[in-house]
């Protein structure tokens, strides 16, 4: 696995050639635009550092890819540009434990 | 190279403390109470809370008791509990070190246990100032390292940095242990392919599998919801950052907790409890899994934080790198290492790399770290049971 060296000053990072998902490295606010691997991307709202968005449709099912590495499969369809976050994808593993509502964990706790 | 303290059975430290050990929480008080006023002058606080005897928590215990970065070991038992005290306090004595056990029961209560062992600890610190120097070469560096408080920088900046860093020290020879298979899911057939043999990569495998099925009948992956709140957002993406700690060398075999790598290269910590899932979780906290990574030999562990984890250890520093720069910005005065940097342009992850490799070197030359200097000692050890490896572990062996 080849690690980026150094970011290009664009806050926007695609990792691997081939990932659907690009990643921020400044916060982004919405609306904001990008050309990342052939297309111009349109942020739907704002993404924090570290934080990632898709760069092409991505199917209900299709994996998600960071890296050259599946993480995980889109839970609904995902358009160019959108948020990728626990709303619209999930491990294919151990479901992710958050502080939200409706999480098996939190309903216990109640 | 580095001007280290010889050890009577032959290894070298990089640090001369003593080393404090409660051998169940019935003794905690009273062994803090000893350790308190000297904290400063590299005396150290850890123990085993468990009435219980274990065979693993004895393991790291004893691993710990001769470490080469301890100089001296003073055991506080209450005296009813279940540690076999008795052996470990043999094993301390036979190393060559300085060794005293202490009885609350015996001794008479609290004060006059801690009367006792405070005299014992300013009577040895003395002896401490004679320890023998010697050079220590990288060859004979054991380093270990582990992510906490992770946020989706700490897999682009500092894990990756801390992997370049482990790339160089393996090249001069030294062994470097990485661990977290909890968070190796998802990653398992990409580390097969670097493994020494095909039948290594095969158990690096059979080793992730094992986690997987271990978190998920605990129905938790190891992963906190501030890791979702800094943008990670399944195991698999976690894990995919946790990886690139590990660098780019050849992964050389298998450890288990207090198992120490018997020549120089790239190792792997299983610290996931063989057998049925019957243990808990395997990592309640970080700083469970640094005391497993000292108790196999590291010297000092490197530590990546995107959130901001603030945590040291007892017997080895922990060298602190922080992988967002906004973290850093709010917490530079628990960080060695501004990792965050490479985000914004300012640095590349080579250099980066070189920076942290250079620290190592200092201090493994006596400079303190972050943690150090604040008198961090975090330090926990859990109940666990684990199988011997099987040589398709260790092939470097054959």
């Amino acid at each position: 696995m080849a690690y980026f060296q150094k970011t290009d000053g664009s806050g926007v990072l695609l990792l691997a050639p081939g990932d659907n998902i690009a990643v921020a490295t400044a916060e982004l606010p919405a609306g904001t635009e990008r050309d990342i691997a052939g297309s111009r991307i349109v942020l739907a709202s704002r993404v924090e550092v570290g934080h990632k968005f898709a760069v092409r449709a991505i199917a209900k099912g299709e994996r998600i890819v960071k890296y050259g590495a599946p993480i995980g499969v889109a839970s609904r369809d995902i358009e160019p540009g959108e948020y990728v976050h626990t709303h619209n994808m999930g491990s294919d593993y151990i479901p992710t434990y958050t502080l939200e509502d409706g999480h098996r964990f939190v309903e216990e706790a109640k | 190279m580095i001007n280290a303290y010889l050890r009577p059975d032959g290894r070298k430290g990089i640090r001369n403390g003593i080393l404090v050990a409660y051998l169940v929480e019935c003794a905690h008080h009273v062994a803090r109470e000893i350790v308190y006023p000297y904290r400063s002058q590299g005396v150290q606080l850890v123990g085993f809370s468990g009435c219980y005897p274990n065979s693993h928590s004895h393991k790291v215990l004893q691993r710990l008791a001769t470490h080469p970065n301890v100089g001296a070991v003073l055991l506080v038992s209450l005296g009813c509990e279940g540690f076999n005290k008795g052996g470990l306090l043999e094993t301390a004595r036979e190393s060559g070190r300085p060794a005293k056990l202490v009885v609350i029961q015996d001794t008479g209560g609290t004060r006059k246990t801690i009367a006792e062992g405070q005299a014992w600890v300013e009577q040895t610190l003395a002896q401490l100032e004679h320890t023998p120097r010697a050079t220590m070469q990288l060859h004979e560096l054991v380093v270990g390292t582990k992510c906490g408080g992770s946020d989706a920088t700490s897999g682009l900046t500092a894990n990756p940095a801390m992997g370049r860093a482990f790339d160089f020290l393996v090249e001069q020879g030294a062994a470097c242990i990485f661990e977290e298979t909890g968070e190796l899911i998802g990653m398992e057939h990409w580390m097969a392919q670097r493994a020494a043999t095909a039948e290594l990569g095969q158990e690096l495998i059979k080793t992730v599998a094992k986690a997987a099925r271990y978190y998920a009948a605990m129905g938790h992956a190891s992963f906190a919801p501030g890791n979702a709140d800094g943008g990670l957002t399944t195991i698999e993406e976690k894990s995919l950052g946790a990886y690139a700690k590990s660098g780019q060398s050849t992964i050389s075999g298998i450890l288990k907790p207090g198992d120490a790598p018997i020549k120089g290269g790239l190792y792997l910590m299983d610290m996931i409890p063989d057998g049925d899932v019957r243990w808990g979780f395997p990592n309640i906290n970080d700083n469970v899994e640094v005391a497993e990574l000292i108790a196999c030999g590291s010297h000092l562990v490197l530590f990546s934080t995107g959130r901001g984890s603030v945590v040291g250890s007892a017997v080895s520093p922990v060298i602190k790198v922080c992988a967002n720069p906004k973290t850093y910005e709010r917490m530079a005065d628990d960080m060695d290492v501004d990792a965050g940097r490479i985000l914004e342009g300012r640095a590349s992850l080579d250099e980066v790399g070189r920076e942290i490799y250079d620290l190592i070197l200092r201090v493994a030359g006596g400079e303190q770290t972050r943690s150090e200097g604040l008198g961090h000692q975090e330090f926990q050890i859990l109940y666990k049971s684990f199988e011997p490896l099987g040589p398709a572990c260790f092939p470097s062996a054959a």
